[in-house]
């Protein structure tokens, strides 16, 4: 198969496949795009790729990002101060995009800004993989989703501790790409313990879903990322990163900690191993 | 979405509203659904509500003949006093309703946003009635411009969470409290202070402030044998404007006019979400917003805090674009110099939300100082509430106008 016939959703399948066959689940770190600034972005994504991310989550700035917590709403307002804009993201996300598949996470109204089609055209050009809409629940995916799955580009469904089970069973039949498990009712952030009820919901998705499951939402740690790797297919990495940037003295600085901690991350889940087939 | 029958709670207005939450949200939005169409349709809910809102909140409130305005502007005028209802604002309407449901759903903690602190204090107010549990979130610079608000809230046993993100005001409020809701959603209900949000909170909020155009309606044909040629009201998230609105929809010779916060002027800054929006999601609807090209929330300016705000509720925005109803906007000169006039002809202190509503009526009349002594019939104006919250601000910023 060439290059140019291989579809978003193929190529997150790829990765997850990859990271299974090595017995260890894919690490997704997520980054917020343009913070502080394009270059030190652009530097930071090229440290997960070689750190050793199998899938990058590349956020998109919003001034009001409803599913974020404090940390990130903070780091996109910055990017937004020093001019990122979701064409300058993409850009940065595509020169990393053939060495690791990209997943843009971008809120609704933006989408809505450049108009569906447009929108999913972009994600195109930039190689971007596949996408999260964290406002966009299945009930108002419609056009957005519509035209993203023409082009082949997955949209990436949420489920929350909080979904009923009939509703889950319905968004992980529909699920493309992965679904992206919430996991707790707390906004991002970075947690002390693993919550109760994680590894049965994470259970339940695995079963009725025909496409892997990854688990976000206030992983801090390694030894948490293996933990919660043991179980899941995949584990995204936010706010800690998120925070080792802000926190960084200078660009070099955060180039360093972000790709340590990706690298202790992922050693740490293939040394854990998986407790699930 | 959660539906009872045919009674269901509305989600879209047109292409607008809908749900653009994150998913942990959607399940206690479909409880809420249900809750709602259940209890507004429970004789027993339905009784021990109008039993607070006549004993507690003091309704029916007056509609009252302006005589001295009305001289002036050479029409017959009325003015719809939620300023006399309880905590001084109409937002109490949907505070008693809303705390009442949330006893209901069995929610024990209540959270809010507020601007000018009118729905804060309504909100703490409700809670300490009811006994439960009560969290207000406010941007740090409305905790400054409103004060004694803070205050009472504070009196009322309510605990203040400051906002210090963005421009500190009640965009950020609302956002704040919708994180807690996401975090705390098992235990809390989230009484939002207007109609905007996530469906079911626009029908919701409308369907509670609707009292206000009921009794005014009965109140007005009592009074004039007639309807009113005009209806007008201040549009900030939109609900007295709603709910002032709705009881006239379907009268068709009714004019209906929302007057937003035009600020510094629309070439400037301003909250006139309807009359220089565009499309686009603000805290989990789709409706007329204040964005740039690529889809960032502007930040609002007005005057006023309750009106400071880069949204508007979604049904607003389907009585724009059917024509139904027309939305201008009066600049914050103009609602200062109408909140100074209503008090020296009418002996009342508009809050300066309302103060714009009045404002627009001073402005058109001298637009068509003929046509309007002479046009038909009367006008009926929402007096969403008193002023004492403003004072402080109101006073500094007319010393500017005049100097
Ligand atoms: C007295 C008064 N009127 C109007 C408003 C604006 O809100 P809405 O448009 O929801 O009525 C507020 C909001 O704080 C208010 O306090």
């Amino acid at each position: 198969m060439t290059e140019a016939t291989v579809t978003g959703g193929e190529r997150v399948a790829a990765a997850f496949a990859a990271a299974r066959d090595e017995g260890r689940a894919a690490l997704m770190p997520y980054m917020v795009g343009g913070f502080p600034d394009a270059r030190t972005s652009a530097a930071i994504a090229g440290a997960y790729a070689e750190s050793g991310a199998d899938l990058v989550e590349l956020g998109i700035p919003f001034s009001d990002p409803l599913a974020d917590g404090p940390v990130i709403h903070a780091a996109a307002t910055r990017a937004l101060a020093a001019g990122a804009t979701l064409d300058s993201v993409l850009a940065i996300g595509e020169r990393i995009a053939s060495a690791v598949p990209v997943v843009p996470m971008v809120y609704a109204n933006m989408i809505l800004a450049r108009g569906p089609g447009r929108f999913a055209q972009l994600l195109v050009e930039a190689g971007a993989a596949a996408a999260i809409v964290p406002d966009l629940p299945l009930d108002e995916a419609g056009e957005i989703g519509a035209e993203l799955h023409a082009v082949g580009i997955p949209l990436v469904p949420l489920v929350a501790p909080t979904t009923p089970a009939e509703r889950r069973r319905e968004i992980c039949r529909r699920a493309e790409g992965f679904v992206y498990v919430v996991s707790d009712t707390r906004v991002t952030g970075e947690r002390d313990e693993l919550p109760d009820g994680l590894a049965e919901l994470v259970g339940a998705v695995r079963g009725e879903a025909p496409v892997p499951a990854a688990v976000g939402f206030g992983i801090g740690t390694p030894d948490q990322a293996a933990a919660v790797g043991r179980i899941a297919d995949g584990v995204i990495v936010g706010t800690r990163l998120v925070r080792a940037v802000a926190e960084a003295d200078g660009g070099d600085a955060a180039v360093g900690a972000v790709g340590g901690f990706i690298h202790a991350a992922r050693a740490s889940m293939a040394e854990a191993g998986r407790a699930v087939g | 979405m959660a539906a009872v029958g045919e009674r269901a709670v509305e989600g879209r207005f047109g292409p607008y509203g809908g749900r653009y939450v994150p998913e942990v949200l959607v399940p206690a939005l479909d409880q809420l659904s249900v809750a709602w169409a259940e209890a507004r349709d429970d004789p027993e809910f339905r009784g021990r509500l109008d039993e607070l809102l006549r004993d507690f909140v003091g309704r029916p409130t007056p509609l009252y003949r302006a005589e001295r305005l009305g001289h002036l502007l050479g029409r017959r005028i009325y003015l719809k006093r939620e300023d006399l209802a309880h905590t001084g604002a109409h937002k109490i309407n949907n505070a008693v309703g809303q705390a009442l449901l949330a006893c209901r759903m069995g929610k024990r903690r209540v959270i809010a946003e507020t601007g000018a602190g009118q729905h804060g204090v309504a909100v703490a107010t409700a809670c300490a009635l009811l006994g439960l549990e009560c969290v207000v979130y406010m941007g740090v610079e409305d905790m400054r411009r409103q004060a004694p608000n803070v205050e009472r809230m504070r009196l009322l046993g309510a605990a203040l969470a400051p906002v210090e993100a963005g421009a500190q005001t009640l965009k950020e409020a609302v956002s704040a409290a919708i994180r807690d809701w996401v975090t705390n959603v098992r235990t809390t209900h989230y009484i939002i202070g207007s109609a905007v949000g996530p469906a079911p909170y626009p029908a919701l909020v409308r369907d509670l402030q609707r009292v206000i155009g009921d009794e005014a309606r009965e109140q007005a044909l009592a009074a004039e044998g007639t309807l009113p040629a005009r209806v007008i009201a201040c549009v900030g998230g939109g609900s007295n404007a709603i709910g002032t609105f709705y009881a006239f929809i379907e009268d068709r010779g009714v004019e209906l006019i929302g007057v937003e916060a035009g600020g510094e002027g629309l070439d400037g800054r301003h909250g006139a979400s309807l009359v220089a929006g565009r499309p686009g999601v603000l805290h989990g609807a789709l409706s007329s917003v204040l964005a740039d090209d690529q889809g960032q929330i502007l930040e609002a300016h007005s005057i006023s805090a309750g009106l400071d705000y880069p949204g508007v509720g979604p049904e607003h925005a389907q009585l724009r674009d059917s024509g139904r109803a027309r939305y201008e906007a009066v600049t914050d000169a103009d609602a200062l110099r109408a909140f100074r006039e209503l008090a020296r002809l009418e002996g009342i202190l508009p809050a300066l939300e309302p103060s714009h509503a009045i404002a627009w009526l001073l402005n058109s009349a001298e637009a068509s100082a003929q046509a309007a002594a002479s046009a038909e019939g009367y006008d009926l104006v929402c007096l969403s509430g008193r002023g004492d919250k403003d004072l402080a601000e109101a006073l500094a910023a007319l010393g500017d106008l005049d100097d």
